[in-house]
């Protein structure tokens, strides 16, 4: 489907890098203009974005609204979009807080706007790119175009170490992505042999993704066809029909988890978040936090598992990620208990939270791997909300050091409710979204190692501690500081852009059905990829072609 | 006329060497343009080069529509080829030159240092590069090479009154005449070995003397002395330190000019030489390969460029460390040593040759100078960093093209730097070899280095305050410049099919040639 000859998912795509090339053409002292069309724009997007929602085929397996175009025949790169229920979750919370963003922006930023709002278009063209691409060329292009507005939006409209944590920020990631790129090229290299040598379980390993899905299945077979394909899905056929030797198999999992490590972050490489986070404007933090996190996690369930599926479950292997995952939830945890910045203190929480994904994700099971989705996206709205609510303070203070506030609940109380209901979801309490991500994830990290879920509970209640004690010195006691007497309450415009993100938090705690449907399926076939016996058990007549298949072999 | 002009066989030859001449009779009538014009009319050389140039690619483009069926044609006793990637350098070269004259018109007014001799020079070493991509030979080879180099001598040390400018091309011409004497002394042990001064021949008799053994060290010392003189000509570490101070030195329109036209030369003559000649040098013996030791060189010309980029606080400077870093990445492909780092090479030289060419436009736009000041000795002015400062607030045009000049510099998509460094890469990781992914890694590490410094450039230009309040100096030729570069830049970062098919086609003789070498003997990096 699609409008005017382009595919559906090409306008959810580039209609936000339309919207920033129409930006550049207005003249710069129009302030007023500028804010409302990026504002109307940001709407425009997100509405497009929730006809692939709508029109999405829950029953189907693999990816929908592919398209399918030639990019550069000679190295074998195409453009190819599509989405399964996971990458569609992900590309509506990106146009969403996209949205928000753009909206939280309208008193916060007074200078150069133009500009400002360009970029934040161009980057969420950027990550929509990657949650769309079914090429890793494609997947890698946007992947490495998004850091450029987002250097800019912390260089330019960021606090006081602006310069040091854009480059800090710039330089990490790239780092991790170009180790990354070694990876791809690898896996371009070996996969015309790899299909060539067992076109047969290809067939089967692609049967298993794509059953009764004609266009996936065409693309699927064209890619083996080519022999030169960079397309995800064919890497993951050879890579779930284990044809890929288990020692390269573990040299392209470390590159591609230096790539991913990076960008969720995993401690040891989450240094440049707190930074990052803490001198980026609101709606940089809003977006750093809400969807370019979710991206390593996102690297993790497309590439790491399906392609590298014996890598990912060697004790070895899974013996250091984990560790480290823990490593990260408790010390992320104990870090955002004694920082003094808000921002920061949500920034570490941010570190503890994508601790958990990694967890859930590798316990490489169904409850762990749709818990792990399901907590990405509850950090999403958690997380972006608290940095909003920070961003609100912000704006009426200037500063963001906790000990300048106290008894604010007298003075501002919406804005204490808000945030109550906000910080409980990020603690996960029950009914609220925070705790269906946290049970599942517990549930499967349990299931997989009993000691991994002792960690994680810990984590909750340090995560309970941190929080509850941050709220309890901002907005309980007396009224200290003078300039906080009067201090206003939450703006229209402000509950506009917070009512949403409380709204979906009880949503989803209370009835997280809707959203479960969506990634229960891609969940299961991830799983299905990682282990051939463990979760599914009615797809038994699969199994058995399979092993047929590897007998005949 | 195509048929009257083969009916003779020295004038079909004649005619295969059209580009050239012609290019070689507009810089004659340049030089005498110097003599015949008023001064301040002087500017009209650089529309006659240019006309020079277009004339040029007509005829370039009149010899692919012959010949395209027929290549390599072969003249003057085989001394002279005409083969695909001949056709695709040339057309790099003119493209070159073409942009470095528009670059130079305004630089030179600004320097009241306006003459026809310049563009005249600038054609005549073009004119040598032209030769050398066809050349098939030793002795015309080495002829090229003096053609390429002498007039750059000069251009470098073109503003008299400048000692820098001075001292930068004393430097340049003593370390260059002394790389051409090393050169020829390998081409001479190379004619002693071989009895022959035909690059076909020669790469014909070489397996064979690998193959017996007889004389395997003086292979390796002629192969040595060789790589000796190529290596200096693009200015890979250790044969680097020439280039830092040439490129500061030399008037900024000759920086550029050197930056990429003598670069991108520096790789003919190592295809030549290294593809095509002595293709099965890697199998030199049980001596240490002289794949690894190219390796070895890129690596340490990458890392040392790159560091020693991220401390200079000149542009131009930084900008002659980068080139050093580029030369190392270009390397990687010829290490590779398949098709696809081949290609690799082409693609990047032509990228290559847009972003730095369009780099030094921005630069020569900053220039400027106090009243009176073109003639004092400190010329510092618009070559520093912070001369960028604020770029954007006076010209967000040129501030947004330089932005993606660097980003292509650094290798960011989608920029054309980012293609040619991933076929680069892509072809280490082809060959599949343990340390030639090693190699790779320390590429990719590499180039997060150069992010840090070009960083700086475009934080200055985007994020600093404006400390200098003086007009940008743009002229028409110079914008025209800067556009096509930039959207070249970009074109070929998002369409870059045309420019792969053209180059694959332009190195496929050099793949089918190693393989056939490493047919005879088996390559040394395939244990």
């Amino acid at each position: 489907m699609g409008f005017l000859g382009i595919g559906i998912l090409s306008w959810v795509m580039w209609l936000p890098f339309v919207g920033s090339l129409i930006l550049i053409f207005f003249p710069k002292n129009q302030k007023e203009q500028i804010k409302y069309f990026a504002n109307f724009w940001s709407v425009v997007c997100l509405g497009v974005t929730l006809v692939p929602l709508l029109k999405f085929d829950k029953s189907l397996r693999g990816l929908q609204f592919i398209e399918n175009y030639q990019w550069i025949p000679t190295i074998g790169a195409k453009y190819q979009l599509g989405v399964d229920g996971f990458s569609l979750i992900m590309i509506v919370l990106t146009s969403a807080l996209g949205f928000l963003a753009i909206l939280s922006s309208w008193s916060a930023i007074e200078d150069r706007l133009k500009e400002y709002y360009a970029f934040l278009l161009m980057l969420q063209t950027g990550m929509i790119g990657t949650f769309l691409a079914a090429d890793m060329f494609l997947f890698y292009v946007f992947w490495e175009v998004m850091l450029v507005p987002m250097y800019f939006l912390i260089g330019i409209w960021g606090s006081e170490r602006r310069l040091y944590s854009a480059i800090k920020f710039f330089l990490y990631t790239l780092l991790g992505s170009v180790v990354m790129l070694l990876a791809i090229l690898k896996l371009y290299f070996i996969f015309p042999d790899l299909a060539a040598s067992a076109p047969k379980t290809y067939f089967e390993a692609a049967k298993i993704m794509a059953e009764g899905n004609a266009p996936m299945m065409e693309m699927l077979t064209e890619a083996q066809r080519s022999g030169a394909t960079f397309n995800i899905w064919a890497m993951q056929a050879i890579g779930s029909a284990r044809l890929i030797p288990l020692g390269l198999q573990a040299l392209l999992f470390g590159a591609f988890t230096i790539g991913f490590a990076v960008k969720i972050p995993m401690f040891p490489l989450h240094t440049w978040l707190p930074d990052a986070h803490t001198d980026a404007p609101t709606a940089g933090s809003v977006i750093l936090a809400g969807v370019l996190l979710k991206m390593g996690t996102y690297g993790f369930l497309r590439f790491n598992l399906p392609i590298l599926p014996d890598a990912s479950q060697d004790p070895r292997i899974v013996g250091v990620i984990a560790p480290l995952a823990i490593i990260g939830i408790i010390y992320g945890a104990l870090c955002a208990m004694a920082q003094k910045d808000m921002k920061r203190l949500v920034a570490y929480s941010s570190v503890s939270h994508l601790g958990f994904a990694v967890l859930g994700i590798f316990a490489l099971n169904g409850h762990g791997v749709s818990g792990s989705i399901m907590h990405q996206i509850n950090h999403g709205i958690s997380t972006g909300a608290l940095f909003l609510l920070v961003g609100v303070l912000y704006e009426r203070r200037h500063t963001r050091l906790i000990e300048q506030y106290s008894g604010l609940a007298q003075q501002m109380p919406n804005y204490a409710v808000v945030f109550m209901i906000m910080l409980l979801s990020s603690i996960g309490l029950p009914l609220l979204n925070g705790f269906i991500g946290e049970f599942l994830i517990l549930r499967g990290t349990l299931e997989a190692n009993g000691y991994w879920a002792m960690f994680g509970g810990l984590g909750i209640v340090l995560g309970a501690a941190y929080m509850l004690w941050l709220y309890q010195r901002i907005f309980f006691g007396e009224v200290q500081n003078e300039s906080n007497r009067t201090l206003k309450d939450l703006s229209v415009r402000e509950w506009a852009y917070l009512l949403p993100l409380v709204v979906f938090a009880f949503a989803i705690g209370i009835y997280p059905k809707p959203i479960l449907d969506y990634i229960q399926e891609p969940a299961r076939i991830i799983v299905k990829q990682v282990k051939h016996d463990y979760f599914n058990r009615p797809a038994l007549t699969d199994q058995k072609a399979e092993s047929q298949v590897e007998e005949k072999k | 006329m195509l048929a009257y002009f083969q009916a003779f066989p020295s004038l079909r030859d004649t005619l295969l060497l059209m580009p050239e001449l012609q290019i070689t009779l507009f810089a004659c009538f340049a030089l005498v343009l110097d003599v015949i014009l008023p001064k301040e009319k002087k500017r009209l050389a650089a529309r006659v080069s240019l006309l020079g140039v277009a004339f040029s690619a007509a005829s370039i483009a009149l010899l692919v529509y012959q010949y395209s069926d027929s290549l390599p044609q072969k003249a003057f006793y085989d001394m002279y080829v005409l083969d695909g990637f001949s056709l695709f350098f040339k057309a790099l070269f003119l493209l070159a030159v073409a942009l470095s004259i528009g670059v130079t018109i305004k630089y030179l007014d600004l320097e009241k240092e306006q003459t026809s001799e310049y563009y005249s020079l600038m054609l005549f070493s073009i004119a040598g590069m032209m030769f050398l991509t066809s050349s098939h030979d030793l002795i015309s080879i080495y002829v090229s090479l003096e053609l390429i180099t002498l007039p750059v001598y000069v251009l470098v040390g073109y503003f008299k009154r400048i000692p820098k400018s001075n001292e930068a091309s004393m430097k340049y011409f003593l370390l260059g005449a002394f790389s051409s004497g090393i050169l020829l002394y390998g081409f001479s042990l190379l004619y002693a070995l071989t009895g022959q001064t035909n690059i076909e021949a020669i790469a014909q008799i070489v397996p064979e003397i690998i193959k017996t053994g007889s004389a395997t060290y003086l292979l390796l010392l002629a192969i040595i002395l060789i790589a000796a003189g190529v290596l200096f000509k693009m200015a890979a570490v250790p044969f680097h330190s020439w280039a830092p101070d040439a490129y500061e030195g030399a008037p900024t329109s000759t920086t550029a000019f050197m930056s990429v036209a003598v670069k991108s030369a520096s790789y003919v003559l190592l295809a030549r030489l290294f593809f095509e000649a002595l293709p099965s040098a890697g199998s030199v013996g049980s001596v240490p390969g002289w794949t690894q030791l190219l390796g070895v060189i890129a690596a340490v010309t990458m890392t040392i460029g790159n560091i020693a980029a991220a401390t200079q606080t000149n542009l131009k400077r930084l900008l002659a460390y980068s080139s050093i870093s580029h030369a190392g990445y270009l390397l990687l492909g010829a290490v590779a040593g398949n098709e696809v780092g081949y290609t690799g090479i082409a693609v990047y030289l032509v990228a290559y040759t847009v972003m730095n060419l369009g780099t030094f436009g921005v630069i020569i736009s900053i220039t400027r100078h106090d009243e009176g000041d073109a003639a004092s000795s400190e010329r510092n002015t618009g070559e520093h960093i912070k001369d960028l400062n604020g770029l954007v607030k006076k010209s967000p045009a040129i501030a947004l093209m330089m932005l993606v000049f660097l980003l292509s510099l650094a290798g960011i998509p989608p920029t054309a730097g980012f293609m040619g460094k991933y076929l680069l890469f892509a072809g280490l990781i082809k060959n599949g070899t343990d340390w030639m992914t090693k190699l790779a890694v320390l590429g990719v590490i590499n180039t997060v280095i150069s992010f840090y410094y070009y960083s700086r450039l475009i934080r200055v230009m985007f994020i600093a305050d404006l400390t200098e309040e003086r007009p940008l100096t743009v002229g028409k030729s110079l914008q025209t410049v800067l556009l096509i570069s930039a959207l070249l830049t970009i074109l070929i970062g998002i369409y870059p099919q045309p420019v792969i098919k053209i180059s694959e086609s332009a190195i496929k003789q050099f793949g089918n040639i190693s393989d056939k070498a490493s047919g005879v003997v088996p390559k040394l990096n395939n244990d």
